[in-house]
């Protein structure tokens, strides 16, 4: 009796098999696309920390190409970037099916905007706390891993948490190359066909995990926040 | 332990070049307490940073513990700092670590084995008195605590010598107190050789075998500190020196106290070591015809023996007060003539 109020009075058009595919497509792009994020982003930001002027391996031309290519990806709308790095994509992954082909552009995307939350993460650290980890005859690795990433893990969690909600609305435009999604449900079938009750069902579906996401990185930033 | 020799360090500036050190000697013993005071911007903060390179000279030697520290490659360098702890004013502990964790940090960069880093936690822990308190974050701790955490991590590697950058300029008193007695005792039992950098005098005076006083990069002035206590001939030296000798207040009470009526002199007499056991005033009413009242006195220790101060108004005939004044000289007491006279 419920299951029938719901699907034919009020989401009439929806056919629940696509929309779970669609939101394991969302999914699937986000996370994956996060995790190297997290990464790459990670060590963008430590590159553009240390080679500053003052800092550990202070070096003017590798700081420069950094911060321009850090600036020039961050700049472009995410739109016209999937459709740039079109052959980009082909000639890594050999097809421009399904949802991985979004990962190349998703994480090109979203790296630069996150190096940039590190960086300024990073900035953040007592200067002094360095000064201390050399005076106890710290070397460089041990200074970024003992001191650097540690002291300064909140704001890379809770920029993580802001980046991985971007990507959720990255994976949205991931439609116009084909890779599927939730977004590209509610553009085609909803949008394009007049079916309403499947744009407004993927909608929620996206604030879910947006919800979630926002939960999960408040949670964990208030638990690894020791100040 | 530690030697200096012409060593000075310039930084390059939008404005031209500063001079921060300027071609400073020094020679620091095993085992001393060694006091650098200046004002803020007298070179005293770079000067400690040259002991353990993380200043690098731009001409000059520094040797510490035997070692030459210009001359140590990278790697020798960090090593040699595995044996220099440095302990700082706004402590600087890693928020993200536990107490434990904190003194555990030097043990981890020098690559000591796990069983044996939590032996040597817990002993640091017990000798800087934070027993309990080894699972707390810093945040959890006032700031007396936080710089005896800092000790104890400065001291985990068995270090030869102890730096302390400003280490209680941002201690109330009484915390000031706490932690230069833990200086003090760490200095004893473990035979250390103190460095520090203050503005206090009262942190010399308290805790140092020796001062120097730094003036724009140079030191204009250095010794045994109650020597210095006792003559110090430097502008700058006697400022300091007032500071803990002296209440502010007590050259302005007394022009007002004797404005109007010219009675006798103010003479300020200086006691050092033993000298101020002797019944001094008493020998002096026994011997002159004078009269004597007592306006201030202040006595206070350093680690070389007691030294006081007293100021007194002496009434009668102007050449028996001069007898005085040669009298008390013949004891080995300063004095200096405040008022009248």
């Amino acid at each position: 009796m419920d299951k029938f109020i719901v699907n034919t009075l009020l989401f009439p058009n929806v056919d629940w098999e696509n929309m779970w595919q669609a939101t394991e497509e969302t999914i699937y792009m986000s996370l994956i696309a996060l995790a190297f994020t997290f990464i790459m982003g990670i060590f963008l930001g430590l590159l553009l920390f240390l080679t500053d002027r003052g800092q550990l391996w202070q070096n003017k031309i590798i700081h420069a190409i950094t911060a321009t290519y850090v600036n020039v990806f961050r700049s472009i709308p995410f739109i016209i970037l999937i459709v740039l790095l079109i052959p980009f994509t082909r000639t890594l992954l050999g097809t421009m099916l399904g949802p991985s082909s979004a990962l190349p552009a998703l994480i090109i995307g979203a790296a630069p905007f996150y190096a940039r939350m590190v960086e300024i993460a990073l900035r953040e650290i007592d200067k002094g706390v360095i000064e201390a980890a050399k005076s106890m005859g710290a070397n460089n690795p041990q200074i970024i891993f003992k001191v650097l990433l540690p002291e300064s893990m909140p704001a890379l969690v809770s920029g993580i948490t802001v980046t991985a909600i971007a990507l959720v609305s990255y994976t949205a435009m991931a439609g116009v190359i084909g890779a599927g999604g939730l977004g590209d449900l509610a553009y085609r079938d909803g949008f394009q066909r007049n079916n309403p009750d499947i744009t407004l069902v993927a909608t929620i579906v996206v604030l879910i995990i947006v919800f979630i996401l926002q939960f999960i990185g408040d949670y964990l930033t208030n638990r690894l926040d020791k100040r | 332990m530690i030697t200096l020799s012409k060593l000075a360090k310039t930084f390059k500036t939008r404005d031209g070049d500063v001079t921060a050190v300027d071609a400073v000697d020094l020679t620091i013993n095993k085992g001393e307490i060694y006091g650098i005071i200046g004002y803020s911007g007298a070179g005293k903060s770079t000067l400690i940073r040259l002991l353990n390179m993380l200043e690098t000279p731009t001409s000059g030697q520094v040797t510490v513990a035997g070692k030459n520290m210009n001359k140590l490659s990278k790697k020798e360098l960090r090593f040699a700092r595995q044996e220099i702890g440095m302990i700082f004013q706004h402590f600087n502990l890693l928020w993200s670590r536990t107490v434990a964790e904190n003194i555990a940090f030097p043990l981890e960069v020098k690559g000591v084995p796990k069983a044996e880093q939590k032996k040597r936690v817990d002993e640091l822990v017990k000798l800087v008195g934070l027993e309990g308190r080894a699972g707390s974050y810093p945040s959890q701790l006032s700031g007396g605590q936080k710089q005896r955490v800092g000790i104890a991590r400065a001291l985990a590697n068995d270090p030869k010598v102890l730096l302390c950058d400003e280490a209680t300029s941002a201690l109330d008193p009484k915390t000031t107190d706490s932690i230069l007695d833990l200086l003090v005792d760490i200095n004893k039992k473990l035979n250390l050789t103190i460095v520090l950098i203050t503005h206090e005098m009262h942190v010399i005076r308290k805790i140092c075998h020796q001062v120097a006083v730094m003036e724009n990069g140079t030191i204009v002035e250095q010794g045994p500190v109650l020597h210095v206590f006792k003559s110090p001939k430097e502008k700058m030296t006697k400022e300091f020196v007032k500071q803990v000798t002296e209440p502010e207040e007590t050259e302005e009470a007394i022009k007002h106290l004797f404005e109007n009526d010219g009675i006798g002199q103010v003479l300020q007499l200086t006691f050092v070591g033993g000298e101020a056991k002797k019944p001094l005033i008493t020998d002096v009413i026994r011997k002159f015809d004078v009269s004597i009242s007592i306006l201030q006195g202040k006595i206070s220790q350093t680690r070389n023996g007691p030294y006081g101060s007293l100021f007194i108004s002496v009434t009668g005939e102007n050449h028996v007060i001069g007898d005085v004044i040669s009298f008390i000289r013949e004891q080995q007491v300063e004095v200096e003539v405040v008022h009248g006279g």
